[in-house]
């Protein structure tokens, strides 16, 4: 059934012609029409576009000429990330003024030169400051799983679309765990690379020190190759380092003897359901992982992160505050407003602090690869659900959902989550690398994948 | 260090919407109030970590 192919499966068929990438595209439209009535995972369908971008694929096949590793791949992008002839809505209401964008992402231009196919922009939480998936102007997005349950956000669309077998990759943001949060309840796998990989020039910001882009896909294989095609320098954003491509997909197979994986102890085992404790665990144990490891004033990260959210996400609606309070989703409103009242002594102390943070994490990685952690300590919850109970204690939800990405993305390290397919729902584990080694963290996601300890599950329909 | 109960909160929302011109509905206050007692929780835990002076806030990550 083609909805559960992988990105590389669709590639290979249309590369060989038991497929063509019109009818591939074809039918990735005709599912979309039919099941995102139920999803609310798309905010925009580009079927002229993608038609007309397939029939080229075609052409070029038939010619003998390349097409790329991604020939005939339908993807779609998270509504902040620009496409030609669509407003860049960021799950807004208030951007709904502003004019089409005139030029691609260059991440959409880099994927689509590898032979995808965009089809797409899929709805957020409003501004990206959001981990449920629930949006007050555009409803809800739900969950392929059950869909009386929260996608995730921010990346809501992106999780959804995905794990519904609607496209098999997406493109999404994370600037405290908005890939991590919808892979993780959605069941994917997914990629937030190193702070300034991946270009993020023509997407709408969120937190300049923390926002990155990446994807959310079913197989490894799948993120891998989007993420090979998406790397490499853009002068268009001030933080992309000016770093050779070094692609991933090649070493996959090498597999991951000598790696030596820890597991995060302290603060990343406190307030775990026992899904995310049979998670963590399941995934150390299929990798050997015995050594429990401690990073320091994670805590404290976390809190840091916190607060240069609020304020960077407060400095850049300062103006729309003034202007257009009321067309604010009011709970994003009111932590921007409090953001905005926050002194600028406190922030830059937690941006100093992110200083001291990185330099004693990156000096755990003299003794380990990787490091495991949970990526939500729950479950997707229910739509409309406000708290949550943890070791007893009965929690607000939203500030909670993201305790343990937070810390990881604060200082820009790469992280690859894996689905553990437990029932009624998925969970993901965190897969945490030092900086530039995606590919480690994509050769033991691909090795666990492989052993069957990581899948993406299906849907029950 | 001052927890955000022991001071004047309303009347600090009242000056810092004042000063950056951010209206403020009577309705919006209490939960701005609420997000403004965490932010100030959490920027005071971290201001409490002593750091040295020479420390520089720039995000680098070559390995």
């Amino acid at each position: 059934m083609q909805a559960w192919r992988t990105a590389a499966e669709i590639a290979g068929a249309v590369g060989n012609g038991r497929t063509t990438a019109l009818a591939t595209i074809e039918a990735t439209l005709a599912r979309i029409q039919q099941r995102d009535g139920a999803l609310n995972a798309f905010s925009a369908v580009t079927p002229e576009r993608a038609l007309a971008r397939a029939r080229a694929i075609d052409l070029a096949l038939g010619q003998g000429k390349p097409t790329g590793p991604l020939a005939g791949v339908p993807f779609a992008v998270k509504n902040l990330i620009d496409v030609a002839g669509l407003t860049t809505l960021a799950g807004s209401k208030i951007n709904r003024s502003r004019p089409p964008a005139e030029i691609d992402s260059p991440l959409i231009t880099r994927l689509e030169a590898a032979g995808a196919v965009l089809v797409g922009a899929l709805k957020m939480g409003e501004y990206a400051y959001d981990f449920t998936g629930e949006n007050v102007h555009y409803g809800a997005t739900c969950n392929p799983h059950d869909l009386a349950v929260m996608a995730g956000g921010s990346s809501s669309g992106s999780g959804a679309a995905v794990a519904d077998g609607l496209v098999p990759l997406a493109l999404g943001s994370d600037t405290n765990g908005s890939i991590r949060v919808p892979s993780s309840f959605c069941g994917l796998f997914g990629l937030k690379p190193t702070y300034g990989r991946l270009s993020r020039a023509r997407s709408f910001p969120f937190v300049a020190s923390l926002d990155h882009l990446g994807a959310l896909a079913r197989s490894t294989l799948d993120l891998a190759l989007a993420y090979d095609a998406m790397q490499g320098y853009d002068a268009c954003d001030p933080v992309c380092v000016d770093r050779p491509s070094e692609p991933t997909a090649p070493s996959l197979e090498q597999g991951i003897n000598g790696m030596r994986v820890a597991v995060a102890g302290g603060y990343f085992k406190r307030g775990l359901s026992p899904a995310a404790q049979a998670a963590v665990g399941r995934i150390a144990a299929a990798l050997g992982a015995v050594r429990e490891l401690e990073i320091p004033e994670a805590g404290r990260a976390r809190a840091a992160a916190y607060v240069i959210t609020a304020a960077e996400a407060a400095a850049l609606h300062l103006g729309r505050l003034r202007q257009r309070a009321v067309d604010f989703d009011p709970y994003v409103r009111d932590r921007l407003i409090a953001g905005a009242m926050l002194p600028a002594a406190l922030v830059v102390r937690a941006q100093k602090f992110r200083r001291w943070y990185r330099e004693q994490v990156l000096k755990l990685f003299a003794s380990v690869d990787a490091v495991l952690a949970p990526a939500t300590p729950f479950t997707a919850p229910r739509l409309g659900q406000q708290t949550v109970d943890l070791d007893g204690v009965e929690l607000p939800l939203r500030p909670n959902i993201g305790i343990f990405t937070q810390p990881i993305s604060f200082i820009g390290l790469p992280v690859v989550v894996v689905p553990v397919a437990l029932q009624p729902l998925p969970i993901g584990v965190q897969i945490i690398v030092p900086p530039w080694r995606e590919d480690a963290a994509l050769r033991i996601a691909y090795r666990l994948e492989k052993d069957g300890v990581a899948l993406a599950p299906r849907p029950p329909r | 260090m001052s927890e955000a109960k022991d001071w004047p909160l309303d009347s600090f929302i009242d000056a810092a919407a004042g000063a950056l011109a951010l209206p403020i509905e009577p309705e919006w206050r209490p939960a701005i109030k609420a997000h403004l007692q965490v932010n100030w929780r959490l920027a005071q835990e971290v201001a409490a970590f002593d750091l040295p002076d020479e420390l520089e806030p720039a995000p680098v990550f070559e390995s």
